[in-house]
């Protein structure tokens, strides 16, 4: 039996507007396998990125039951949840999110910080990891000095460098042109094959149809979840 | 953990210099004019101790009244109502451990081609013991030189200066007072300024019964001008006024309800207030001084605030991979303490700077304590703590999905 990495249950979330309490997830239900690669899509205002956010560990959801790794989200403090997402989880951003004054390699280096890894080995494992989204010999260069394609990648980089078991990706691709796009889906593709549960927020199909399994929001509802057929042929 | 931290407080820094200069500034100008202000005090202060320790401690000094010669009245010390007998009256006092009658006056000195005009002071050799006072070189004069008026001269640093130059030692020199000659036994050791701003190396002491007899001879026979009185110890010193103020009362005859012919100072107590005077001032330019240091640490959480509003992106990618609230904090509370330590360091430097151009230009006497850097430095450090807790604590409460969102 493959284990869940994540286990939802009857998950609300609402918001506290000046009109009056909104919500914007609506009992939500879903588990995600380990090892899944999972698109999450849905127009927007759909609740797709509140639920991603609460995935992250960003938020907490209002009502309901939240397992990330077995552990249940709602006991944990703010220090316990910035463990979970420098160490179980890794972000990629639509927008990069990258320190611009600082290297590539110390952007890397930054979750390492906060999980007070020594210098040297922060550089070494940082360096590895450039290298392996292919930016080896940008280890210096500021962001601004490199693509949108490229920044995207040394934000993977940044998101792998403390070997979580899951990638949360918020429309990655969405700053980016198709042909880059392609290149950094076949990155994730690959983290996947290597065992990385992926988990990304898209609302285009041909970045979805990377996936093994789509999850479609509507309304703060879950309103489709397949697995796509390619996959299921596979299977 | 800390010096990665330290070292991206130092990026941040630089990567708006001028800002960080202009924020640093404030704490500079502010340390500085601590310390400037502080070194100045102390030194003031210093300079006061010093007159005050070479002055001799627990005096009175009893000066004879004005006296009025047609309606014209002159200062205190003029009239000739104070005599030996009364000196050795009020040393015959219990609370009373010595007296010195003393009787003065100014004269032109002549030593072969110069010559100078200066104090001279006659009195008995327990003057130099109540003063603290002793010769540099030479021998003090005696009790037999007072019994037989004996011309012998002490001479005061200043005086041998300006008589004497440096080529000669003016012992067993022969000088001349008012016409007389008097044989240098003794230069004394330099006492400095007294604490109201006289040179009291500029004088010359002779015995007193010499003073009477060949300098100031228009005196009265035995008339003092003063009479120098050192109480037994400090508990005694206003016992003592009282009872050298009844003493010489009773002594001249002066009945109830009128004034008195001499007076009582208490010159231990005048140079209390003097100091006290000083250590007030002192204190007063600290506290202006430590103003700047506090407008400085208002502008560093100003800084920080707007550093904290324009980064607030950063903390959120910060949050989202994993930094702690804490961690925030001391990031932001460590650049204000970096901004404050370093303006700290320049500001103890150009106080420093600043108080020795004041003793060069303007002479006045300056003191730096280690003390007083310390205070700076430990206050700077406290106001970057202080003025960079709020903005920080800003920073660590923002919530990572506001922030992420923030443009």
């Amino acid at each position: 039996m493959t284990r869940h990495v994540i286990e939802i249950a009857g998950l609300y979330k609402d918001y506290d507007t000046p009109a009056g309490v909104f919500p914007v997830l609506k009992d939500v239900n879903l588990t995600i396998d380990e090892g899944d690669y999972v698109a999450i899509m849905g127009p927007s205002g759909s609740g797709k990125s509140t639920f991603m956010n609460i995935l992250g560990c960003l938020d907490r959801p209002t009502k309901g039951e939240y397992k990330l790794d077995n552990q249940s989200v709602k006991s944990l403090n703010g220090n316990e949840l910035a463990k979970l997402r420098n160490k179980t989880i890794g972000f990629v951003f639509q927008g990069f999110n990258l320190l611009s004054r600082s290297s590539l390699l110390d952007n890397v280096s930054l979750p390492l910080v906060y999980a007070s890894d020594s210098k040297s080995t922060r550089d070494d494992k940082s360096k590895k990891l450039l290298e392996k989204v292919g930016l080896g010999q940008y280890l210096n260069s500021k962001p601004n000095q490199i693509s949108g394609g490229q920044q995207q990648r040394v934000a993977i980089a940044r998101a792998l460098v403390n070997q979580p078991r899951i990638i949360l990706a918020d429309e990655p691709t969405g700053n980016l042109d198709s042909k880059t796009s392609e290149e950094i889906m076949d990155l994730f593709n690959k983290l996947n094959k290597e065992g990385i549960t992926i988990i990304i927020v898209t609302h285009e199909n041909d970045i979805a149809d990377h996936a093994s399994r789509q999850v479609r929001f509507l309304d703060g509802k879950i309103v489709e979840d397949r697995r796509n057929k390619k996959e299921k042929a596979e299977a | 953990m800390f010096f990665s931290m330290l070292s991206e407080a130092w990026h941040a820094m630089s990567a708006n210099r001028l800002r960080t200069f202009l924020t640093m500034l404030g704490m500079v100008i502010g340390v500085g004019a601590v310390v400037l202000m502080m070194a100045i005090g102390e030194g003031a202060q210093q300079a006061i101790k010093r007159s005050i320790d070479s002055m001799g401690s627990n005096l009175f000094v009893v000066l004879s009244g004005s006296s009025s010669t047609s309606g014209s009245r002159s200062g205190s010390g003029n009239s000739s109502a104070l005599n030996i007998n009364d000196a050795n009256a009020i040393g015959d006092l219990d609370d009373i451990g010595a007296i010195a009658p003393i009787s003065t006056g100014n004269a032109q000195i002549i030593y072969s081609g110069s010559n100078w005009n200066t104090s001279i002071v006659g009195t008995t050799p327990s003057y130099f013991s109540i003063r603290g006072w002793n010769v540099d070189s030479g021998n003090l004069f005696t009790d037999a030189d007072i019994r037989s008026a004996s011309r012998v001269a002490l001479v005061g640093k200043t005086v041998v200066e300006n008589v004497f130059g440096d080529d000669i030692d003016p012992i067993g020199k022969t000088i001349r007072i008012k016409k007389s000659p008097f044989l240098i036994v003794g230069v004394l050791e330099s006492k400095g300024q007294s604490f109201d701003g006289r040179d009291q190396d500029d004088t010359i002491i002779v015995p007193i019964t010499t003073a009477q007899r060949k300098l100031f001879g228009n005196q009265i026979p035995g008339s003092v001008r003063m009479i120098m009185a050192q109480a037994k110890s400090e508990k005694y010193m206003g016992v003592a006024e009282d009872a050298i103020n009844d003493l010489i009362r009773q002594r001249h005859n002066i009945r109830e309800n009128t004034e008195s012919d001499f007076s009582v100072r208490n010159l231990t107590a005048m140079a209390k207030t003097a100091s006290d005077t000083a250590k007030t001032m002192s204190m007063l330019l600290g506290a202006i001084a430590s103003i700047s240091l506090l407008v400085g640490g208002i502008g560093i959480m100003n800084i920080m605030l707007v550093s904290v509003t324009e980064r607030t992106r950063e903390i959120g990618i910060r949050m989202a991979i994993g930094a702690r609230e804490k961690d925030i904090l001391l990031q932001f509370l460590l650049e204000a303490c970096v901004i404050s330590i370093v303006g700290c360091v320049i500001g103890v430097g150009l106080g420093l700077g600043g108080a020795i151009l004041v003793k060069k230009m303007v002479g006045a006497e300056i003191l730096i304590s280690m003390q007083s850097i310390v205070l700076a430095f430990s206050v700077a450090a406290s106001v970057g703590v202080f003025f960079g807790y709020y903005p920080a604590s800003k920073a660590a409460k923002l919530h990572p999905i506001e922030a992420l969102r923030y443009q």
